[in-house]
């Protein structure tokens, strides 16, 4: 499919450019997401992955513009969907495209359900929002929507309310509200990491089914990278609110440049090996507050960091076709450009 | 205290024998209560029937989906939960039934290191008094000896000297679980039982604990329980795995054993259902239908059966038992 989708250049469904998403700390402007620019392609799946607190959520918070009013606040940057700026609109006008156009998954399905209200409530409110539609016809279309997401007994589900359901199902119900208007973007933010393994994989290939058959574009947050090599075909690597990596999904796993993403790579236990050592990160992600100043913001726990790591901020860059790294390692071999 | 290698020493010789603690038919129910009177209408078999050894200086992973028990096993072990039925045997002694005092006294060699380290660390408390305080609880000894053991626990699960003085909220998730695993080990326990120990934690950051386990293992001799949900750290740490389903144990067996040839059909789809970090391997996966059954009321004999992609006739009749198929690889199922 990618290698025919390459031949015509397709115009990008999502593009953010130079997005700057900034939280007020007692009087202080703090950049969670700094200087963030990337594309979704029509029927892609993109995934952004990071440790906690790396600025995934507030992203994709900022692209729905869904960020907790009076505190966090978009600075600069635009966000292109299908060729309207999301950014310039009023809050009438982006509810018209929420919901709809795009649409998000959150990652308790818990807290993201309304604990008084039906299942059908909760799924004919997004169809009365978008579509014309009489009770009796969103009371069918929730019961169709139901039953696509693979809910067995959807009739009698559609009037039960959330605590009556697994994790599993309501994370499935989640999935039908979000697809209900077929949207063209879905966001899922850490879509199965509250589930076990073996919903994980329901989940997950329950996503990837809509997927292929609403043509829909996905981008999926998440920390687990099994997850990331399962499901996606271009991934964004984050680190304290900036993009340090972006390629392929294939190139990611078998050639990472970046120092961050070579050693989030080695942390993860492997069926396949018998290492005794898991390879390990000294220090944590900084804090807003405790950003560095300037420079690599993962300079300080990098173990290849050298002195002017601490002073230069790299900027994203290919190294090579389509594989853009955020490094100084890589921006001084920048002229060899096309060696392979 | 002996090695590792102890594996070949004759057995009951006095009372080190080659099994730290031995587990017989145990059962944890939780009544259900009911009605206008609160009467015990049920029971929530969280354990039911399970029977496995550690062997002194080895990791015994326990595995299994949310609500399988897994928790409740290692709560009961512990003591922390009365056991229904079955027998306990820790360094040769019936612990099942003992309270009071001698119960006391065994608590001093079997710790636990909790899932949240944010829920688990008493947060009006300095971490020096919160390491101090199992010490304190069990001998006498100055503030200063006190104050040098802490710091030298503080130094074991690599953390700065001055933390002795802040509070919990001062660290993060990472740093916190070592607090808790100093705690755990104040006392030079025999056993800990580590409940989803890295569960709340970043990769990253869940390597780090991860490799401080094994080394703290190796330097005080140590014998885990190492209770998790997720496959591959299970695998990272355990020497021998044991694979809970609603409150029984499906699968036991050494771990490579157990990758390389899972038996049981639950076992089968657990380790085909996790994501493999390499684009390139795609997986033939298993997917099960539906959610675990409330063990309330669980199924009637397999309780994995109504899941179950190879489930035949005799499986809702009757409950298959544990039985060694091959050496050292026991499996609780029909097929075999």
């Amino acid at each position: 499919m990618s290698t025919k989708k390459s031949l015509i250049k397709e115009a990008p469904l999502l593009e953010v450019k130079n997005l700057e998403t900034a939280f007020d700390i007692e009087g202080t402007d703090y950049n969670a997401v700094d200087n963030v620019s990337f594309t979704v392609k029509p029927r892609q799946i993109v995934g952004v992955v990071g440790e906690s607190g790396c600025g995934k959520s507030v992203m994709s918070l900022s692209i729905m513009k869904l960020l907790p009013k009076g505190i966090g606040k978009i600075k600069s940057g635009e966000v292109i969907f299908d060729g309207i700026n999301l950014e310039k609109m009023t809050e009438s006008q982006i509810n018209k495209i929420r919901g709809k156009d795009v649409s998000m998954i959150f990652q308790e399905p818990m807290t993201s359900l309304n604990p008084v209200f039906t299942i059908g409530y909760q799924l004919q409110e997004v169809l009365f929002n978008h579509m014309k539609i009489t009770k009796k016809e969103a009371r069918q279309r929730a019961i169709a929507l139901l039953k696509s997401v693979g809910i067995s007994r959807p009739e009698k589900i559609v009037d039960e309310y959330p605590h009556q359901l697994s994790g599993g199902m309501r994370q499935r119900v989640m999935i039908a509200i979000a697809i209900a208007c077929q949207p063209k973007l879905l966001i899922a933010d850490e879509p199965t990491t509250a589930l076990d393994v073996t919903v994980q994989a329901q989940i997950l290939e329950l996503l990837r089914e809509i997927q292929s058959v609403n043509d829909m574009s996905v981008i999926l947050i998440t920390h687990d990278l099994g997850v990331i090599a399962e499901m996606c075909d271009e991934v964004i690597v984050m680190y304290a609110g900036r993009i340090v990596e972006r390629t392929d999904v294939d190139t990611l796993f078998h050639n990472p440049k970046h120092p961050y993403t070579t050693l989030l790579m080695g942390a993860i236990p492997k069926m396949d090996e018998t290492e005794e050592r898991l390879s390990s990160i000294q220090g944590i992600v900084p804090s807003l507050t405790n950003m560095p100043k300037s420079g690599c913001r993962f300079a300080h726990r990098c173990p290849k960091a050298m002195p002017e790591c601490f002073t230069i901020t790299p900027k994203l860059e290919d190294v090579e076709q389509g594989h853009e790294v955020a490094c100084l390692l890589f921006e001084t071999s920048k002229p060899k450009e096309g060696v392979r | 205290m002996s090695t590792v290698s102890v594996h070949k020493k004759e057995k009951n010789s006095s009372s080190q024998s080659e099994n730290l603690l031995e587990i017989k038919n145990l059962k944890t129910y939780y009544p259900v209560k009911g009605g206008f009177f609160k009467r015990i209408v049920g029971n929530v078999k969280a354990v039911d029937n399970i029977s496995f050894e550690i062997k002194r200086g080895e990791t015994l992973g326990l595995v299994g989906e949310s609500g399988c028990g897994k928790s409740t096993a290692g709560r009961t072990i512990l003591r922390l939960l009365k056991p229904t039925e079955g027998h306990i045997l820790f360094d040769g002694k019936d612990i099942t039934r003992v309270s009071g005092k001698s119960l006391r006294e065994i608590r001093k060699d079997m710790q636990m290191v909790f899932q949240d380290p944010y829920a688990s660390l008493n947060p009006m408390q300095m971490v020096g008094d919160i390491i101090a305080e199992p010490i304190y609880n069990f001998s006498r000894k100055s503030k200063d000896e006190l104050k040098r053991e802490v710091m030298d626990l503080l130094d074991k699960v690599g953390l700065p000297p001055d933390a002795y003085y802040k509070y919990a909220h001062e660290f993060s998730g990472g740093q916190r679980q070592r607090i808790g695993i100093a705690r755990s080990l104040a006392l030079r326990p025999k056993l800990i039982i580590a409940d989803e120990p890295v569960s709340a934690l970043d990769v990253s950051v869940q390597s780090q604990v991860l490799n401080l386990l094994k080394d703290l293992q190796k330097e005080f001799d140590l014998t885990f329980l190492f209770i998790a949900h997720d496959l591959s750290v299970v695998k990272h740490m355990s020497d021998r795995i044991g694979v809970m389903y609603l409150g029984n144990m499906v699968e036991i067996s050494d771990k490579d054993d157990l990758y390389a040839e899972p038996l049981h059909p639950y076992t089968q789809a657990l380790i085909s259902a996790i994501p493999s970090p390499d684009p390139r391997i795609k997986k033939e996966r298993i997917i099960l239908k539906g959610d675990v059954p409330s063990p309330i009321n669980p199924p009637s004999g397999c309780p994995f059966h109504p899941r179950c992609p190879m489930a035949m006739e005799e499986c809702s009749k009757s409950k298959p038992v544990l039985k060694e198929v091959k050496p050292a690889h026991r499996v609780a199922c029909h097929l075999y």
